[in-house]
């Protein structure tokens, strides 16, 4: 004991050596991010994508919002903080609106970033609050032995929703099991489907018409797709997990969460675009955008860094290292991953269908953006796993979504017609 | 004099250290379970609580816990009893119980998942015996008892180990003259473990109890990677709130709502097991 | 132990005692193997091809494939990451022994005012969510500049591990009759001294149990580590908190490169751990 007291001090005085170095060793830029967090895919982004960068950039990302979250919100709360550059999405943005630096004098040189995208880094404001990163949507994907069951006369590359439940049947019946998978887990993007996919699909709108009679019908579809969807859905995340595990043959799921099946197997699937309903081939993008918190260590190398991310030969490096597409404009060269051929042109089929009907991203929810999603996980969890009436749940979440618009004062987003003031409920 | 400073005295650092880099935080989160813009309100409280999956994730957490604990307690008095019987192997066989003290509650999801996902190794084996045709489907969301008991399996495995060490620990205070004498007296096995073992243990499993039944009410990373959303729990609802939703406010009325269960668990095992000062006979 | 069975040869009994002997193997042997089943079924997820994890029926040997752990091995910054999990640990064990011993002394040896109140307040920092707490620490942390270093998460794991400490010691403590103390007072020692020649060599092992706690606690935290280290990351938080959205291939290979130094660590330290048993057959 006598000879461990002095061992004790001296470890903890070692710690305390380390406090003091840790200080001064920080001239790195720290590139804090919630995409590309696939182990892969973050080894990929500093090898490949920003080790070209005339400074060290120290990229650290997390799929878990937890963490992301609770530092950038604690260096804003203490007014000072390391993060040069937050890397996330749309919606992850919008609740730190206030704390963004504007970016609109950022010299670009002559890239041209996608004008749409622009704008809504500009989060309803005037200011350019996040810059537009990288984009990419929601697919599906096949087996290729899924193919033998397609409905007759059905075109995979021009499905309906009503067709895919018939495939969905045919497939659950004649292999004994369901074939369909739907990434309803805690981390799936489900939320999205229903606001981009299914709701623009049969009503036209994501808010407007939320409890029409054309979304009863759109949920009523859905619960029947449900039937013949594998019923262990509710834990999945990724759908090229079991894409790959074969537990299920046709997925619906974003292209960076499907890529991993395309690139091990690109024989064995297929990619193509989302079913069409009523009211036309419903999609919607996924934009993750950089910004820089105003606690920033220096904003310039940030600002540096962020003209040197939408440099196109450092989006055609993103795409390969991520799966996300440019968002500005570029050609892309022929020796892509099989995940962006085969993504790729399924992408190009579905936005250029004739019935294509694109969705935009929430703008001006600001800290009810979470609770907008929670609407559409609530309504599918009530009615699809819970079973209850369909007509009840949608009154009862209308006026949940109701109370979140007027909170929020956000006005409507495409597919619904623009509006005076926040975005009425019917 | 002595007598009545010393306690305070030995408690003092922990106290301090306590206060600092716990009770500050804490009352300034618990602070905004009760607050809106600066003034008292309960409003958050009525939120949580009128959450269609409050009641559900509340008493998810309850059951998991009682259907977790007592099992854990009963294997681990099992396995510490085995183990003072044991001769030569004793070292190895105490140190492939106390294994899954390392591995954490991520791991552990990622781990069990593996055995009961649809691929997994369980239909493999029950495959490979030709018991089934078909893969099965054990964590389905119309079969919730399969994922409860999935889970319950998964938290066994992972955490007794807590309770094997820290009751081993304390059967090793038992003199072992006790059990020579009732031996002497004609006490067989079962008889010596009621009357010598357990009483003598009282320290040891009210601390076990404690510490477990604490942890359970926050079981949360086995919870979700093998019931997703179907099985919600208390600690996932603060996540979700927290992280998700974006409410401070009521995610911390949800922690509030942990701690006091905990608080109220922890109050009834301490009186219960309550261990005089003079415990010995 | 032995001793019991072995003193005891009487021949009527024997038969009964055999049959007894074979269901106390058979118990031991059934214990290990779920215990070691499915550590073994992630060994061999972790060292399959890409093909063999998401094949089914899944082959329940190995393919023997390194790939995956290799790719965790040569991952920029594990060493790093390594040495500031170990730092941690150690710097969170020794705290949290320091802290947390002389409280378990004083629950077991003395009747005062706020006993309970004190070990519901210790209870608290396990019964309360570290996810929520992580932002005030945080904010603290940066402030004070204790952000970003080993020394401050050793803190907050410390706080995780100190329950642990205080419980545990205090249970051993009220386990050792205070006889033997006051037998040594009228000896002519000091309280003091009674304490450490009589008392710290039959609770050392305890101490050190307690300890292995708090190293393994310290080990598996995520959250407080991905919140409050930037550049000095965890092991746990460089890799784990990405893994659950990596591919299932090497989600297994980083679940068995952060399980086997926890396995080792245990291993090493086992004698520690159980050494009290020298103690009960005193």
């Amino acid at each position: 004991m006598k000879a461990m007291i002095p061992r004790l001090t001296s470890a903890v005085l070692a710690a305390g050596a380390v406090v003091g170095t840790a200080a001064t060793a920080n001239a790195d830029i720290l590139f804090w991010s919630t995409q590309a967090a696939p182990l892969e895919e973050t080894q990929a982004m500093r090898e490949q994508v920003l080790s070209g960068f005339n400074e060290t950039v120290d990229y650290q990302a997390t799929d878990d919002r937890g963490p992301w979250l609770t530092r950038i919100e604690a260096e804003l709360e203490a007014g000072s903080g390391t993060i040069g550059l937050l890397g996330a999405l749309h919606g992850e943005f919008v609740s730190l609106s206030d704390n963004l630096i504007d970016m609109s004098d950022i010299d670009l040189g002559d890239v041209t970033v996608n004008p749409t995208f622009q704008e809504l880094g500009k989060l309803g404001t005037d200011e350019q609050k996040y810059l537009p990163w990288m984009q990419a949507t929601y697919i599906m994907a096949a087996n290729r032995e899924a193919l033998d069951y397609l409905p007759e006369g059905a075109d995979v590359n021009a499905l309906t929703y009503d067709e895919l439940i018939e495939w969905a049947r045919v497939m659950a019946e004649e292999t004994g099991s369901p074939k369909f998978g739907f990434p309803a887990g805690p981390s799936g993007l489900k939320h999205r489907f229903f606001q981009g996919y299914l709701y623009p699909s049969y009503t036209d709108s994501a808010v407007t018409k939320f409890r029409s009679p054309e979304a009863e019908e759109a949920w009523n579809k859905f619960k029947e797709l449900w039937e013949y969807t594998n019923p262990a859905s509710t834990g999945y995340g990724f759908m090229q997990e079991q894409l790959l595990t074969g537990d299920v043959w046709v997925a619906w799921d974003h292209t960076a969460r499907l890529a991993d099946a395309f690139n091990q197997r690109p024989d064995d699937f297929v990619a193509f675009p989302a079913p069409a309903g009523p009211t036309g081939r419903g999609f919607m993008p996924v934009i993750a955008g950089f910004a820089i918190p105003e606690t920033a260590p220096d904003v310039e190398a940030a600002k540096e860094l962020a003209a040197y991310m939408l440099r196109p030969e450092t989006q055609i490096a993103t795409l390969e290292a991520t799966n996300f597409f440019p968002v500005v404009e570029v050609d892309l060269p022929d020796d892509m991953p099989d995940s962006v051929r085969l993504s790729g042109t399924a992408i190009a089929a579905m936005s250029g269908a004739d019935d294509a009907n694109p969705s935009l991203l929430p703008v001006g929810l600001g800290e009810n953006n979470g609770k907008f999603n929670q609407v559409f996980n609530d309504t599918f969890e009530r009615i699809v796993l819970a079973g209850q009436d369909v007509r009840t749940v949608l009154d009862e979440q209308a006026d949940v979504l109701r109370d979140i618009m007027e909170e929020s004062g956000a006005s409507c987003w495409a597919p619904d017609e623009p509006s005076e003031g926040a975005c009425p409920v019917e | 004099m002595e007598q009545r400073v010393l306690p305070y005295l030995l408690l003092l650092p922990a106290t301090l250290f306590l206060c600092v880099f716990f009770i500050y935080p804490f009352l300034l989160v618990a602070w905004q379970a009760f607050s809106e813009g600066g003034s008292f309100t309960l409003e958050h409280f009525q939120t949580m609580a009128g959450h269609w999956k409050f009641s559900t994730a509340f008493w998810n957490t309850m059951l998991l816990a009682l259907a977790v604990v007592p099992v854990q307690i009963a294997l681990a008095l099992l396995m510490a009893t085995l183990v003072t019987r044991m001769g030569s192997g004793r070292d190895l066989i105490l140190y492939i119980w106390t294994i899954p003290l390392g591995i954490s509650d991520l791991a552990a999801g990622i781990i069990w998942l593996a055995i009961f996902e649809q691929t997994g190794f369980l239909n493999s084996m029950l495959a490979g015996l030709g018991i089934i045709e078909q893969p099965i489907t054990w964590l389905s969301y119309q079969n919730k008892s399969t994922i409860f008991l999935a889970v319950v399996l998964a938290e066994i495995w992972r955490a007794t180990a807590i309770v094997l060490v820290i009751l081993v620990a304390g059967m090793g205070l038992i003199p072992k003259e006790y059990y020579e004498a009732a031996e002497v007296f004609g006490a067989g096995p079962w008889k010596r473990f009621v009357r010598i073992t357990l009483p003598m243990l009282r320290p040891s499993l009210q601390t076990a109890l404690i510490l477990r039944t604490i942890l359970a009410f926050e079981v949360f990373a086995v919870v979700m990677a093998l019931g997703g959303t179907n099985l919600p729990v208390l600690m996932g609802e603060t996540y979700v709130w927290q992280f998700d939703l974006q409410d401070r406010n009521v995610a911390a009325a949800y922690a509030l709502v942990i701690l006091g269960i905990s608080i109220a668990f922890t109050l009834v095992f301490l009186r219960t097991l309550r261990v005089p000062r003079e415990a010995q006979p | 132990m032995t001793a019991v069975t072995a003193t005891e040869a009487a021949r009527p009994a024997a038969d009964i005692r055999s049959r007894g002997r074979l269901v106390f193997v058979t118990v031991i042997v059934i214990l290990c193997v779920w215990v070691l089943v499915p550590i073994y079924l992630l060994a061999i997820n972790a060292f399959s091809s890409p093909d063999q994890v998401n094949a089914f029926p899944k082959s329940f040997v190995p393919g023997f494939e390194t790939d995956n752990i290799n790719f965790f091995l040569g991952f920029a910054g594990v060493g790093k990451a390594l040495f500031n999990s170990i730092l941690v640990a150690g710097i969170t064990m020794v705290l949290s022994i320091l802290l947390g011993a002389p409280a378990g002394y004083a629950l077991s040896r003395f009747d005062f005012h706020g006993k309970d109140t004190f070990r519901v307040l210790v209870l608290m920092t396990r019964a309360f969510p570290l996810p929520l707490l992580a932002l005030p620490l945080a904010v603290m942390f940066i402030r004070t500049g204790l952000d970003d270093t080993a020394f401050g998460l050793a803190l907050v794991h410390t706080t995780l591990a100190l329950p642990f400490a205080v419980l545990i010691t205090f249970s051993l403590f009220s386990g050792i009759p205070v006889e033997l103390e006051e037998a040594a007072w009228t000896l002519g020692c000091t309280r003091f001294q009674a304490f450490y020649k009589v008392v710290l060599p039959l609770i050392l092992p305890g101490i050190a149990a307690s300890a292995v706690f708090a190293f393994v606690i310290s080990w598996n935290e995520v959250f407080a580590a991905a919140v409050l280290t930037i550049e000095n990351r965890t092991l746990t938080a460089f890799l784990l908190q990405s893994l659950d959205v990596s591919p299932l291939h090497l989600k297994f290979a980083g679940g068995a490169v952060l399980v086997a130094p926890a396995l080792i660590f245990i291993f090493v330290v086992r004698r520690y751990l159980f050494a009290m048993w020298g103690i009960a057959n005193r």
